[in-house]
């Protein structure tokens, strides 16, 4: 299953329960915003964890922070959690300089690790 | 880019930040910043940007890459006719927010460069200018 994917658009792929977006491209907010909407209304349709992969990222300024931060809190309220996977050491650094952080959200180093965190996790 | 050159990119859409971006990401690393200085900067011009747009409604960014005996820094100065800020110490304080950010986006902007000014006038619009100086990047022999 998967979502549509125009023209900058980010796809979102679904694993069972998990579903997975893997960022590969610099996102323009609209882009940003057409996938926190795809991934909340695919959650919303039954998953326990969003994978937002990130590795492909080369900034997280404070307008993608918000919208990964209310993926996460959307996600929270549907009784599933969301991971950050993969992020870069340079953003993390500017984050932090910054004074950002990505409330509600865990990070794992890699899609491997991000998926690990739900095996071994019973279904609701 | 070579030194002095001044770079002048429009700022009306979030298409254009995005090339913003690339522009100043181009030419960090075409001056020699580090990983780290780049994507610094880079952010804080897509911050810087995103105000030019959704708050000053639109405008332009100016790109340099300037020297001084001390090594080399990109200076970008973002710059629009908008409704000016009424209080800059409440806009560059964490947590204040008139759109639909963080509430970070200057004050997180400005811990981002090493000099940051803003020249804003209630119905004068914005001038905002930011400068990275490179620990990495060698000064260029003239």
């Amino acid at each position: 299953m998967t979502a549509d994917a125009g023209a900058g658009r980010v796809s979102v792929l679904r694993m069972g329960e998990i579903l997975i977006a893997a960022i590969q491209q610099e996102l323009t907010d609209e882009s940003a915003l057409a996938l926190q909407s795809d991934l909340t209304e695919m959650a919303a349709a039954g998953a326990r964890g969003v994978v937002i992969e990130i590795s492909g990222v080369e900034i997280v300024d404070s307008f993608l922070a918000r919208v990964l931060s209310e993926i996460a809190a959307a996600t929270n309220m549907l009784a599933g959690r969301t991971v950050v996977a993969g992020m870069r050491p340079s953003v993390a650094i500017t984050l932090v300089e910054m004074g950002l952080s990505l409330r509600g959200l865990e990070t794992a180093r890699s899609l491997e690790d991000a998926m690990a965190l739900f095996q071994g996790q019973a279904g609701r | 880019m070579s030194l002095d050159e001044v770079t002048r990119l429009e700022i009306g859409s979030d298409v254009q930040i995005a090339g913003a971006r690339q522009a100043v990401r181009e030419a960090a690393v075409a001056a020699g910043f580090s990983l780290v200085e780049q994507t610094k900067i880079v952010t804080a011009a897509s911050e810087l940007a995103r105000n030019t747009l959704v708050h000053g409604g639109g405008g332009h960014m100016e790109l340099a890459v300037v020297e001084n005996s001390g090594g080399r820094a990109i200076r970008l100065t973002f710059t629009d006719d908008g409704p000016g800020i009424p209080d800059v110490d409440a806009a560059l304080s964490d947590g204040y927010s008139t759109g639909n950010g963080l509430g970070l986006g200057l004050g997180g902007a400005r811990r981002l460069v090493q000099e940051f000014t803003i020249d804003s006038r209630p119905g004068g619009g914005t001038t905002v200018t930011a400068v990275a100086w490179s620990r990495t990047a060698q000064r260029v022999p003239r």
